[in-house]
């Protein structure tokens, strides 16, 4: 049993079932992210989580205690909203205590709690100002300062940072990270963006269709992704998805991969299992950083594949230089140093990493795993 | 959104605007003049008005016109003035518009954040209460009125002018709030705020701009009414509009028409008045949430 435990937590609209049977146990001072595409239920789920929503069937349960019925200012939680929600008409200070107001905390203990938050997240000077008066970033603080002061069991994050500007995501981003590596707090943060996901969870649940498609750390979701949708959501540019047939050669399985000019292209596979699946057709999956000039491969793996393709778009992106080629009729990304020599039409010696190589079946969609 | 209304007006030639602004000063004009008749003609001794031209200004200036008006003039069988009604439609009008303005407030309240089955039909319902003509119900009223022993009296009325308010005052405070974050409310749960906190503490202080317009809204059309003043009043306990009419129609007497010109303007004085102190407020509010930002 974990700190915050959703046991078989379904929601329905009238008949419409939302989630699905959704079962999930968050030990304390874990980060979980739900993320998903908009309408994946994510935001649903979270909801229930804070009591914003009905549970339909299921029990959610808080540091041991079924909260199901419980209103939400006695579950012990505190949310941050995407768009903020301060109270415009009160000041910085008092948006951070009303919930402390509301529950009867008296004055003195409020200001002193008020002035911890404010240190913690140097909003100090902020507190006689009215949201109204306050950047993107200084709401933002005052939204988590609001969530913080109340020092709850469990923090819901819903979108946060999405209202924000770029490069301000980036810095909100990493502050969130360090305020829970300095505070231990169980996290449940609901957001679209699969960066967000990766870098600041530890463990992530991907959403869609209101089920959950895997549940996992972000390195076990980004290496062995259980299906299609979760490998093509999660990374950027999304992995490749390569129509291919399993081949046996020198007792190994191969992928046959057709390249540009009609010719095939062998790619031998690191996982002996695929055995099993000699003449039938796959999906190959190959994420655009394992698919490298010669020079940029990773010299860690030793099953580093030549294979010969035309170019066909090149897009410099300042870091990396993204190039496209055509492999099994589909457009294939490979993620190339910077400074690499290419040019569109050219022939190129690619270098495939197939140690990072993942095969879906193509009936299920599911991975094939080992 | 009142920058953005300046700066992009059209910018218009030298001739068009001389038109503009004469077109605009004569519809001033034709607005005033028939308000410029009343304030002359009411300062005037009677005599001139009898005998001579009512669009000319004063020979001898008096106030002796108001004076009867507000506390000697014939009204009814009393020679009481409108002083009396004029404080029986303050008290008429006070807490009428105060009880629907907080009704409507929490009826937008409710049917926007705390929604529940068939709100919207709800609403309609009582949407379809602005369309009622005023005179269908008048013997209903009464009727009630009658079961519940306040005909004739300053609570019926106000009770009255509630029910009628309520379908108005909601509209606006729905609409107004429809357009207010409900992620606020939510906030506000999770804080450990209740129902009337969230409403007395988050909403409410919000709500300014259509708290003015619901107040001039509900002010005017309730101190204005005379059908149900001289329906459900009578005498002593009557309102000003109805007042102004017995002082009018009295048959003793010659027709001291300077004193009616004073009563009707001081029966037009107070609704005058919140148009001047809150009218930028109306447009504005009632203009909130039609242009973003």
């Amino acid at each position: 049993m974990g700190f915050l435990d959703i046991r078989n937590v379904t929601k329905s609209y009238g008949r419409v079932e939302v989630l699905h049977r959704v079962d999930i146990s968050v030990e304390e001072g874990e980060f979980l992210v739900l993320v998903g595409p908009s309408g994946c239920g994510k935001s649903t789920l979270l909801n229930m989580i804070a009591g914003l929503e009905d549970i339909s069937s299921g029990d959610i349960a808080i540091n041991g205690r079924v909260v199901n019925g419980v209103h939400p200012s006695n579950r012990n939680i505190a949310m941050v909203f995407q768009s903020y929600a301060l109270y415009p008409n009160m000041t910085v200070g008092q948006n951070i205590t009303f919930g402390l107001e509301m529950h009867g905390v008296p004055r003195p203990e409020r200001e002193k709690a008020m002035k911890e938050v404010a240190e913690l997240l140097q909003i100090g000077q902020l507190l006689d100002r009215k949201p109204g008066q306050l950047s993107g970033g200084q709401r933002q603080r005052v939204a988590m300062g609001r969530a913080l002061v109340r020092n709850p069991d469990v923090f819901l994050f819903d979108e946060p940072l999405s209202n924000l500007d770029a490069k301000l995501r980036v810095n909100m981003r990493t502050e969130i990270k360090k305020l829970h590596e300095k505070l231990k707090t169980t996290i449940v943060y609901v957001t679209h963006d699969q960066i967000e996901a990766m870098t600041l969870s530890t463990r992530i649940a991907v959403m869609y269709q209101g089920h959950v498609q895997q549940l996992g750390a972000p390195k076990e979701i980004y290496d062995t992704p259980a299906n299609l949708f979760v490998a093509t959501f999660m990374g950027s540019p999304a992995m490749n998805i390569i129509p291919a047939q399993v081949v046996m050669q020198d007792d190994r399985p191969h992928a046959r991969v057709t390249t540009r000019d009609g010719s095939h292209a062998m790619l031998p596979f690191s996982q002996a299992n695929l055995a099993a699946w000699d003449g039938r057709d796959i999906l190959l999956g190959i994420r655009p950083e394992a698919i490298t000039d010669p020079d940029g491969a990773d010299r860690k793996s030793d099953n580093i594949v030549a294979l010969g393709n035309h170019i066909g778009l090149t897009e410099p992106a300042g870091s990396d230089t993204f190039v496209t080629m055509t492999l099994g009729g589909r457009d294939t990304i490979a993620r190339m140093r910077a400074d690499v020599s290419v040019s569109p039409g050219d022939r190129f010696e690619f270098a495939v990493n197939m140690d990072k190589a993942i095969a879906f079946d193509p009936g299920t969609e599911d991975r094939i795993g080992p | 959104m009142m920058s953005a209304a300046q700066t992009q007006s059209v910018r218009t030639g030298h001739v068009t605007r001389m038109f503009i602004y004469l077109f605009l000063l004569l519809s001033a004009l034709f607005y005033l003049l028939p308000f410029f008749i009343m304030l002359t003609n009411s300062v005037k001794p009677l005599g001139e008005i009898t005998g001579g031209n009512m669009m000319s200004l004063p020979e001898v200036f008096t106030l002796e016109p108001w004076k009867a008006a507000w506390s000697s003039a014939q009204v009814g069988v009393e020679p009481t003035g409108l002083r009396p009604y004029f404080w029986n439609s303050i008290r008429m009008v006070v807490p009428a518009v105060f009880i629907s303005t907080i009704l409507g407030a929490l009826n937008g309240y409710v049917l926007t954040k705390w929604r529940f089955r068939f709100d919207t039909i709800l609403f309609g319902l009582m949407l379809f209460s602005c369309f009622i003509p005023f005179q269908i119900v008048l013997i209903p009223m009464a009727r009630i009125l009658g079961i519940l022993g306040l005909a004739g009296s300053t609570y019926g009325l106000i009770l009255v002018h509630v029910v009628y308010g309520i379908g108005f005052s909601t509209l606006y405070f729905r609409n107004y709030y429809a357009a207010f974050p409900t992620e606020l409310v939510r906030a506000a749960q999770i804080d450990g705020a209740r129902f009337f906190q969230i409403f007395r503490r988050i909403m409410l202080p919000s709500s300014g701009p259509i708290i003015v317009v619901c107040v001039i809204w509900q002010f005017t059309n309730i101190w204005n009414d005379f059908l149900f003043g001289a329906s459900f009043a009578s005498g002593s306990g009557a309102p000003m509009t109805v007042a102004l009419n017995n002082l009018v129609q009295s048959s003793t007497g010659v027709k001291e028409y300077n004193v009616h010109f004073a009563g009707a303007i001081l029966a037009a004085l107070p609704t005058l008045l919140v148009y001047i102190v809150a009218g930028r407020y109306f447009v504005r509010g009632l203009m909130a949430g039609s242009v973003k930002g």
